[in-house]
């Protein structure tokens, strides 16, 4: 049973959508200190970009296409959403989701291949950033499509389309992060 | 395809996100002229164009009330604050007299030069 | 009605009407209410634990090497074990889960007129995320070699390395419980912003809002925006501690300063956290027993808010001596100094608040006024500490142990007292006794002043505040210094033992004292227009709001107070 409480909309926000953005300033301060730490580091360590020039920049760049295409899908999973066309919505977050299979599975054969040459999270200043933001990103990938597994599962069903949009917002999110993931892992070297 | 007029208005998503997938050609290229201010500006400027982008487009930061972008502005400062505030400690690697030893003595034996940088001056990483 | 005074009279919930069973209603219950119990009884079980510590390594520095009654002799490991949970006990699982999840858990939805949290089910997750993190922490007290000894701030490389730290278990289950709970407490905080933000009454605008409830939700966002980097930070820890990388490892280019940075840039606000929901409760206690109109509301709100912002400009105060940039030093103790002023703002607003009120000395009245008393003397003693250079000599000597127990003590204890005392009779439905409650805080308050007072002075002769027996230190262990250690032991046995006091007090009246009625106090908050205890819902109709909360007194009307969901 729903509280009434879950129904009021004082600040004419809907309320998963303004616990979404909430989420999303408490997802930027994890991935800012990630992130900020290592840029400060990186800059104090130019041995860093010898370490980073064994990264695979072609296997970004597919991911980073890979995840703005599941992005575009997102954004018209929620189009659909909003014409209250739930398995269209549905159909199209299943695609999102396939995106972020394939960026994964192109992140295990990237590590693999890492590993196996000898780069492990100990390896280095930057083998240890380069795991632990990236990491932590893929974890953020995953969590992503399992709740939006889920929320595809309903939205099939026209229930709940509002969550099309909140699960498409946090995705977006993961998209952005992982654009300056990208510069900042694989170019930079 | 949907040309419907449902919302209160349309964006064509597929153009975006080509604009989008050109910039990443765009930001992959740019770098591998090797020259400096080309690289920042293509892999870097273009992060924050193409994350704006996203936002502003995917996101519907541009239909978002104001109150959002304030809470999404607050987090951003922070993280700035926090950059500015730790980085003249850790953005270094030598001090007065301090100095972090970066010996990575066990560099996997593929790599052909070990570390270089012991003790150097704030270079940057280019 | 009455059915619901019925169903509270059984408190076993054995035969309730709506049974549900009593785990179901206690343990897995998504009502706001229950959920704040929860956090609050668990906390309180917990600062029994935290006190005992104390209590254990007080006895060790007053008779050293004596056998401590109900431990033993301490070693110099169980020692740093002891004095190390006892802060992050104190700190992440009493005044966190009690003040700002057990209070806003309780009284936001009641406050603003909504019968429960926006996200109830997020709700009961965030507390059993908590509550793991609590059988993670007693686990990493009880595992081979010890709980975590490297004090609650865990700096590295004594934390990161178990050549060091001899607790390869302890430290990492501390770790993990320490990000569970941080976990636990971003869920419960976006669901305070968001309730407080769109769940609110009818009619109730953002300055309708009572006091606690804003300082709750910026207090939540505080956490919210600056834990960020401390998680990403522990989880860096936590592969140095067990995968062996080397984030923190200076001698592999690592940086230990930066973890000192992460975990102060979230640990400085965190003061904050905790220090705004009890500048609430003790603006909701006095304007009540005053019964006057808060003064000046809408200054204070903003006050907070740069209170707030402020407290994200002072952390690297805390590593003056750590050998950070002098100019970042020189900014840092401008800015410590600066947040003096919206924090003096607020104690003068309260000040201001009393200047000509009715005040009535009822016993959370009481503790309210200690915590003014009490904590401005924290924040004074601060000053000294903020400024570099007189930090160099108090850094890590008693004076800081004096100066932020003079802060912690009246945010962890003095008010949530006094929210307890004046929120009682709302959650149970019937009245603490008043005699015994102001026995328990004078026999609080004053050995209070005396475990610390002689800390201050302790610290300023040079005390350093990390050893375990000063008799190795032969100009610290004077017999002056020594009677003053004693003292402070002395007090701190005296108030441990009122504290019995009020545990009785409290459980006795929960069942045996006498009823109250809708609104006791005659208060005009939303929360007292609810029967008490409230049924599940909260109201049988949601109430709907007129007015702000402060209206005491207003000329020309009958009743000194004017509720909010009055029409006229």
């Amino acid at each position: 049973m729903k509280p009434i409480a879950t129904t009021r909309s004082s600040m004419n926000i809907a309320t998963g959508k303004l616990a979404v953005w909430w989420v999303l300033v408490s997802e930027i301060v994890i991935f800012g200190g990630v992130l900020g730490s290592y840029i400060m580091n990186r800059i104090a360590h130019v041995e860093w970009g010898e370490q980073a020039s064994h990264t695979n920049t072609w296997a970004g760049a597919f991911n980073t296409f890979v995840l703005l295409t599941s992005s575009l899908f997102a954004v018209l999973a929620h189009q659909a959403a909003e014409k209250h066309d739930g398995k269209k919505a549905a159909q199209y977050l299943y695609y999102t989701c396939f995106g972020g299979l394939i960026f994964l599975i192109v992140k295990s054969f990237e590590w693999a291949h890492e590993i196996r040459e000898g780069f492990v999270i100990q390896s280095g200043g930057f083998w240890g950033y380069y795991y632990v933001a990236a990491g932590l990103h893929g974890f953020h990938v995953l969590a992503g499509m399992l709740v939006m597994l889920w929320v595809a599962d309903s939205a099939k069903k026209n229930q709940d389309l509002h969550r099309v949009e909140n699960v498409g917002l946090y995705w977006h999110f993961v998209d952005i992060v992982w654009i300056f993931l990208f510069p900042l892992l694989y170019i930079a070297k | 395809m949907s040309a419907h007029a449902g919302s209160h208005h349309e964006t064509n998503y597929v153009k975006v996100w080509a604009l989008l997938l050109v910039l990443l050609v765009v930001s992959v290229v740019g770098p591998m002229a090797g020259i400096k201010v080309v690289t920042l500006a293509t892999a870097f400027g273009i992060a924050f164009v193409k994350a704006y982008i996203v936002a502003r487009k995917f996101m519907h930061l541009d239909l978002e009330k104001p109150i959002v972008h304030w809470i999404l502005a607050l987090a951003l400062v922070f993280m700035v604050l926090m950059y500015a505030g730790i980085s003249p400690d850790v953005g270094r690697d030598s001090g007065q007299r301090w100095e972090k030893t970066s010996g990575w003595h066990h560099l996997p034996p593929q790599s052909e030069h070990t570390s270089e940088g012991q003790g150097g001056e704030h270079a940057p990483s280019h | 009605m009455a059915n619901h005074h019925d169903t509270h009279d059984h408190h076993d919930g054995a035969h309730a009407h709506h049974d549900e069973g009593w785990f179901k209603k206690y343990f897995w219950s998504t009502d706001h209410k229950i959920i704040g119990f929860q956090y609050m009884f668990t906390g309180m079980l917990l600062a029994l634990l935290g006190a005992f510590m104390a209590y254990v390594f007080r006895m060790q520095l007053a008779f050293p090497g004596q056998a401590v009654p109900g431990w033993g002799v301490v070693s110099p490991g169980q020692y740093n074990m002891l004095i190390t949970n006892h802060g992050s006990i104190m700190i992440f699982w009493v005044a966190m889960p009690v003040l700002i999840a057990g209070f806003g858990n309780y009284i936001i939805p009641l406050m603003i007129g909504a019968d429960d949290m926006v996200f109830p089910r997020l709700n009961r997750l965030s507390y059993q995320l908590f509550f793991v993190s609590v059988l993670l922490l007693i686990a990493s007290l009880v595992v081979q070699n010890g709980g975590f000894g490297g004090a609650w701030t865990a700096y590295p490389p004594l934390s990161a390395n178990k050549d060091f730290n001899l607790t390869p278990l302890g430290s990492s289950l501390w770790l993990g419980a320490v990000a569970v709970e941080f976990v636990a407490f971003l869920l419960g905080g976006i669901n305070f912003i968001v309730t407080a933000m769109n769940a609110r009454a009818p009619g109730m605008k953002a300055f309708d809002v009572p006091i606690v409830v804003w300082t709750i939700v910026i207090a939540s966002i505080l956490f919210m925006a600056s834990v960020g980097p401390l998680v990403a930070g522990a989880v860096m820890l936590l592969f140095d501690q067990l995968l062996g990388t080397s984030f923190f490892n200076p001698n592999r280019g690592g940086d230990p300063i930066l973890w000192q940075h992460l975990f102060w840039f979230f640990g400085h606000p965190e003061v904050y956290v905790v220090l705004l929901p009890a500048m609430g409760i003790v603006a909701e206690v006095m304007t009540v027993f005053a019964r006057k109109k808060l003064f000046a509301y809408k200054t204070v709100i903003y006050t907070i808010v740069a209170t707030g912002v402020l407290s994200f400009f002072v952390w690297a105060h805390h590593q003056f001596v750590a050998g950070i940039d002098p100019r970042m030093a020189n900014v840092f103790t401008v800015t410590t100094v600066l947040i003096s002023i919206p924090i003096a703002e607020m104690c003068f607003v309260y000040i201001a608040t009393l200047y000509g009120g009715s005040i009535t000395l009822s016993t959370p009245m009481l503790w309210a006024l200690a915590f003014m008393a009490e904590f401005m003397l924290g924040g004074v003693t601060g000053i000294y500490l903020g400024s570099s250079g007189a930090d160099i000599f108090f850094h890590d000597t008693y004076f800081v142990v004096a100066h932020f127990h003079y802060t912690f003590f009246p945010i962890a204890i003095i008010a949530v007292m006094s929210g307890i005392t004046y929120w009682f009779p709302k959650m149970f439905g019937r009245h603490m006794n008043d005699f015994w409650g102001k026995v328990h805080f004078w026999g609080t308050i004053i050995p209070f002043n005396g475990i610390f007072i002689p800390l201050f002075v302790l610290g300023a002769a040079g005390e350093h505040r990390r050893i375990f027996d000063y008799h190795s230190f032969p100009h610290l262990a004077t017999p002056e210094l020594q009677s003053l250690r004693i003292i402070a032991t002395v007090s701190l046995v005296v108030m441990l033992a009122f504290q019995p006091v009020f545990l009785v007090n409290y459980i006795v009246s929960m069942f045996r004292g006498p009823k109250a009625d809708k609104n006791p106090w005659k208060a005009n908050t939303l929360e007292w227009t609810a029967d008490s205890p409230p049924p599940h819902g909260n109201w049988a109709e949601l109430p709907n709001c007129y007015r702000g909360p402060y209206e005491y007194s207003v000329e020309g009307r009958e009743l000194d107070y004017w509720p909010q969901n009055e029409k006229a």
